[in-house]
């Protein structure tokens, strides 16, 4: 396929230090201090100090914005490193900074690299001032006249997955209670309390078809990991997770361009990921998908391969994306029942993929995990990547 | 004032301003490659498709079909609350490119994918009228 850089990163990366800071309601930390405490968590993780790392990526925070985030952060925490990036927004660019560190640690930019991320949406924002962030959302001409909050745009594509392919608001809710059921099981999840489909399609309609469990929570919190080469990740504390494929797909900034409402650029990025890695959606024990709004799970699992075009809203059915079913996704609970704080919502899914791959996940642990896929979305369904992460080199 | 209590007024640039003079003559324009042919919108300076830099400003029809659509429930700022429930949709033009707009002058619930609706103009400011649509009006042309 046209631009897929075969091999080129495969088996050469290891995630060897991986952490969030408590998420949900976190009103005593700020945004910079959820940065630098995930920070710390992953790097004690790996059993490294800071001066260790030689590479620093952040994410944008929307709370306590810098023009030089990245720069901040290393100033904040007085490391001096030889790469150093900040990731503009959104969970498909938090996603791809596993692809750019990667490609530094391959081309001796840095060795070792820290990618942490954080935001405080819940506790940092005032309810009017959190509102009118929704609204910055939107071609400033040519849609926000039109008064679309964020679930409007997910509702478009939602609606009009529904007219193609028969998708209901049952299926879509199936989404909702499977995240919700894995929430359950991890106590660090902000919603635990397990819902039915009843209780989905009973919750408010916030933008028709969507109803306000269809869509993800606002929180607080942070995440980051450590990265290094394959070589250098033996002699780390904790047991490597490698990097076996990644790529990126981008279609479009605004909806409204879209070439397709239906079919997303999820399908490029899964296919160059799996065409690094050498395998393919048979092959993957576990799924962390991009799920800020139900919809767009149903859309994934089709672009990524696990069901045909038109057959996700019957793929997520009867339990087959649940702890013991066919395809167990977003094991934390995801964006839905875990957290999300904006931007970051993307490296819990990383760090969830992590525990799952060493093992480390109790009652929710996926059994025998070996492989998983991690995908991730920002803008309206614009910019995707896919990370596959392995407990062995493939 | 608080900010969200008003409507985010569009603010025209070099290159949409013809689009802007357009709307407030209730004109809707978009452009069209002398070229190729192609139709596009949102504004560009070249054409999309081939890449030419004959692009034109040409007045469309003004009929389109609802590709998609979602009632909005719960506003998105103070400044659209008085307008709950109001419908936000994407619409085909007949000419090819797809815009975001509002169905107006229908029942929310009335609204369907694949709905022909024509254009219609509600005036913001003395320079800045915005494009909304329509149910088709009975059909007074061959389709």
């Amino acid at each position: 396929m046209r631009g897929t850089t075969t091999e080129s990163l495969k088996n050469k990366v290891a995630i060897v230090g991986a952490a969030d800071t408590e998420v949900g309601v976190v009103p005593h930390l700020s945004a910079t201090q959820l940065y630098v405490k995930a920070a710390k968590l992953a790097l004690e993780d790996a059993g490294i100090t800071k001066n260790d790392v030689d590479g620093l990526i952040t994410c944008i925070s929307f709370v306590e914005p810098f023009m030089y985030h990245a720069e901040m952060i290393a100033e904040y925490m007085q490391i001096f490193p030889r790469y150093c990036m900040t990731a503009p927004s959104g969970g498909g660019t938090t996603l791809a900074i596993m692809h750019h560190a990667a490609s530094a640690i391959v081309t001796g930019m840095c060795d070792t690299v820290l990618i942490t991320m954080a935001d405080s949406q819940l506790s940092g924002l005032s309810r009017d001032k959190a509102i009118e962030a929704m609204s910055g959302a939107g071609h400033p001409q040519f849609e926000r006249p039109y008064g679309p909050p964020i679930p409007a745009f997910y509702a478009l594509l939602a609606r009009a997955h529904e007219h193609a392919y028969g998708t209901t608001a049952a299926q879509r809710a199936a989404v909702a209670v499977a995240c919700r059921k894995h929430a359950s099981m991890n106590p660090a999840a902000q919603m635990r309390k397990p819902i039915t489909v009843d209780d989905v399609l009973n919750s408010r309609m916030i933008s028709d078809p969507l109803h306000l469990l269809d869509c993800s929570l606002v929180s607080d919190g942070g995440a980051a990991i450590i990265m290094t080469s394959a070589e250098r990740a033996r002699d780390f504390k904790q047991k490597p997770i490698y990097l076996l494929g990644t790529g990126e797909g981008h279609s479009h900034e605004h909806i409204s361009q879209a070439i397709s409402l239906t079919t997303s650029a999820a399908k490029e990025a899964g296919e160059r990921a799996y065409a690094m890695a050498g395998i393919g959606p048979h092959d993957i024990d576990v799924a962390e998908l991009y799920d800020c709004f139900t919809p767009v799970v149903i859309i994934e699992l089709e672009d990524l391969g696990f069901c045909p075009k038109g057959e996700g809203g019957r793929f997520v059915e009867g339990g087959r994306i649940e702890l013991g079913g066919e395809l167990p996704i977003n094991t934390h609970g995801g964006l839905l029942s875990h957290c999300h704080p904006g931007h970051p919502g993307s490296l819990f899914s990383v760090t969830e993929a992590v525990r799952q791959l060493r093992g480390e996940c109790g009652p929710r642990q996926v059994k025998d995990a070996k492989v998983a896929l991690v995908h991730g979305q920002g803008g309206i369904m614009s910019t995707h990547c896919t990370a596959i992460l392995g407990r062995e080199q493939l | 004032m608080a900010a969200n209590t008003i409507k985010p007024v569009p603010v025209p640039t070099l290159e949409t301003r013809p689009y802007w003079e357009g709307c407030q003559r209730h004109e809707l324009r978009i452009q069209r490659c002398a070229a190729c042919g192609q139709h596009q919108f949102f504004p560009r300076i070249y054409c999309s498709k081939c890449f030419n830099d004959r692009v034109e400003w040409v007045t469309a029809s003004g009929r389109a079909k609802v590709l998609s659509f979602t009632i909005v429930r719960r506003p998105v700022s103070a400044a659209f609350a008085g307008e709950i429930p109001y419908v936000v949709a994407l619409v085909t033009l007949d000419e090819g490119p797809t815009m975001m707009t509002n169905i107006v002058g229908s029942a929310p619930d009335q609204v369907e994918i694949g709905m022909p609706v024509e254009v219609t103009f509600e005036d913001w400011t003395e320079e800045i009228s915005i494009p909304k649509f329509r149910p088709a009006q009975a059909r007074s042309e061959p389709l």
